[in-house]
């Protein structure tokens, strides 16, 4: 077996994990209890997972507007993030930031980000502290088919390979930047071929297949790691929801997502080659479902009770480290 | 109040009022072309064209009547859409760009400010650069603190952008006409909580000129002046003190580049007080730029110290009960008239 159980049953609760989250999120924003704009990510479970069961807590990773699934990858307490989503005092950034903007530096999780192609420089900037500092650490940034076309990404990927800094671009092409299909807005035939062209290695992925994305991710972070430079991987994937949660999706074909639901759902996937394979037993993922069902119930619950911030003390808090 | 037209007029919202301007626009003149992250939305996709129509609706049914080429889907490059839309427009077309919400100026503030804005003046007059960026401003959607900013001090700042903050939904579509229609580039500011906001729009297409305030009320007591969103909140404030006697003369700027300067000063000449309201942080800020304008211009007339309602000091929270504390209240604007009126 290429795999312990424990590995493989950390994997499946992790995207499991993600997926009753991201579920329960859109929920909870149609029942009113998420404000503002959530984007969510179930569908991508197995990129998120596959990219960061390997890496530690001081490992660094940037993650995007839709980016629960990367957190809870990385580490992120669920309840934390739950009820920061719902925006209460609790939560992982104190209600301050919400959906786009979860952050747990001690999980080395540097922060959702509501602008496109965010995340890419900064994660440059934390592979260069780790190469300037000596610490083995890498970065992982992740992108989506759109960020691909930002002008911060395009200079980042250069940037990356002039520095030769130990960072991994994933890029999670699920064929949408928000309502515009990817075949139209990335210029190229193959974003893995336009990233190679920067002057690293550059590969593609069936990003439903856990095993297959996993494998490429070990490959790409003992690359970085080693101090060969930055790795860029496309992870082919599909979006189970909208751009945003309420979005109507009227851009998308008949019966699309139901199609990928049947034919393309990564834990469905996953689940069926663990069994063929005879690596996990069904009852015992079964008890994991249980488990995490009841997690995220409990942090629906906290987090609906938990306290709302305080303007008067928590508004002006936290502007400067002192002014 | 400036004269409104005449003739056949109906209900409007201030979305549809923008999408009017824009068709109005595109069918008096070819050179119009709008361009933005998913102005239509679908292309490439399997499903229904015109998905989107704009992530808040406002351009919807204009890639239908005008095509994709002119209603253009673009990838999501802010610094290349603003940069191509300023090379067209020194090229012959009349672009009307769109930043999805105007915290994206982060990303092609480079194009809007050292190009877009510098080009007619380094240049020696030489050049015209008639563009419109559109973007959606302001709190209120628990947006989160990168896409809920009020950056219009920023680009107000800068020599060469007009800048323009309609408050209604007829201000909306005549201010839109004229900035289509001008020469220069103009950051045309949408509040994303206006969108639904309601009134009578005429059919026609009128062009509202720059600088002319708007006076919503008027009084004598205390003059109130207001941006964007901020008017209504005024124009309540106003109301409620109405009740209790007080008297206020609410102007609405309309543009803040260029800014209609004299209105505001006639207005303090007879009231001798000023609030000034305006969403953005205090410093630096339209409130900031206003009050010192009058303390310099207008000193004479002051009968009480200045008063400015903003926001604070602070990125825009996330969570709704933080969010609400973080813009101006009509009790705040209440509070600071009878401030100055030492009441």
């Amino acid at each position: 077996m290429p795999y312990d159980s424990e590995f493989l049953l950390r994997a499946y609760r992790t995207m499991k994990t993600i997926r009753i989250f991201e579920e329960r999120c859109i929920k909870e924003f149609e029942a009113g209890n998420v404000p503002g704009f959530v984007h969510a990510s179930n569908g991508q479970e197995s990129i998120a997972v596959a990219s960061c069961i390997d890496l530690s807590d001081t490992d660094i990773i940037g993650s995007t507007h839709r980016g629960h699934g990367h957190s809870i990858a990385k580490g992120c307490d669920v309840i934390g993030m739950m009820k920061e989503i719902m925006g209460k005092a609790t939560g992982l950034c104190k209600g301050k930031g919400g959906s786009m903007h979860i952050a747990d530096f001690d999980k080395g999780m540097i922060g959702a980000n509501a602008i496109v192609g965010g995340g890419q420089p900064l994660c440059n900037g934390a592979a260069l502290a780790s190469k300037t500092l000596g610490t083995k650490d890498i970065a992982m940034s992740f992108g989506g088919d759109g960020s691909a076309n930002q002008g911060t990404v395009l200079e980042s990927l250069n940037f990356a390979v002039v520095l030769k800094l130990p960072h991994v671009f994933m890029f999670e092409n699920n064929g949408y930047g928000e309502g515009t299909g990817a075949n139209y807005a990335l210029g190229c035939e193959s974003l893995a071929d336009r990233n190679r062209a920067f002057g690293m290695p550059s590969e593609h992925v069936d990003g439903t297949d856990f095993f297959a994305t996993y494998e490429l991710c070990k490959r790409a972070i003992a690359h970085a790691r080693d101090g060969k430079g930055p790795f860029a991987i496309e992870a082919e994937t599909v979006r189970f929801d909208g751009h945003f949660i309420g979005d109507p999706q009227l851009y998308r074909g008949k019966d699309e997502i139901k199609l990928a639901k049947q034919n393309r759902d990564c834990i469905k996937i996953f689940r069926e080659r663990v069994l063929k394979e005879g690596w996990l037993k069904a009852e015992d993922m079964d008890a994991i479902d249980t488990e995490v069902i009841a997690l995220i119930e409990t942090a629906v619950k906290e987090g609906l009770a938990a306290p709302n911030p305080d303007p008067e003390t928590d508004l002006m808090a936290d502007v400067y480290c002192s002014y | 109040m400036t004269n409104k037209i005449k003739g056949p007029s109906s209900i409007k919202t201030y979305r549809e009022a923008i999408n009017d301007a824009l068709r109005q626009e595109m069918r008096r003149d070819p050179r119009v072309i709008i361009l933005g992250e998913e102005v239509s939305g679908g292309a490439g996709c399997e499903g229904q064209d015109d998905a989107y129509g704009g992530v808040f609706g406002v351009t919807k049914g204009l890639m239908p009547e005008f095509g994709r080429e002119r209603v253009i889907d673009t990838p999501i490059s802010e610094s290349a859409i603003i940069g191509a839309a300023a090379g067209a427009a020194n090229n012959g077309l009349r672009p009307v760009a769109e930043l999805m919400f105007f915290d994206f100026i982060g990303v092609c503030f480079d194009q809007i400010f050292n190009q877009a804005a510098k080009f007619r003046y380094m240049f020696g007059g030489k050049s015209r650069t008639p563009m419109v960026i559109r973007g959606t401003v302001g709190a209120g959607w628990r947006a989160g603190a990168q896409h809920s900013s009020m950056l219009h001090p920023v680009v107000t700042h800068i020599p060469g952008l007009k800048v323009v903050m309609p408050s209604n939904a007829y201000d909306a579509k005549g201010l839109l006409i004229q900035a289509i229609r001008d020469d220069d580039p103009v950051l045309f500011l949408e509040h994303k909580i206006m969108y639904d906001l309601k009134c009578e729009v005429p059919d026609e297409a009128y062009a509202i000129p720059f600088g002319e305030a708007a006076f919503p009320r008027e009084g004598t007591d205390v003059t109130i002046v207001a941006i964007s969103n901020m008017v209504h909140r005024a124009i309540q404030a106003a109301d409620e003190l109405a009740k209790e006697g007080i008297s206020c003369d609410v102007i609405d700027p309309r543009t803040v580049s260029p800014l209609d300067e004299e209105s505001i000063l006639e207005s303090v000449e007879i009231t001798g007080r000023l609030v000034i309201v305006d969403e953005a942080h205090e410093r630096c800020s339209l409130a900031a730029d206003i009050s010192s304008i009058v303390a310099e211009k207008g000193f004479a007339s002051l009968r009480a110290p200045i008063r400015k309602v903003t926001a604070p000091h602070a990125p825009v929270p996330f969570s709704p009960v933080l969010e609400d504390a973080y813009v101006p209240s009509v009790e705040r604007i209440i509070r600071a008239v009878k401030d100055v009126l030492g009441a």
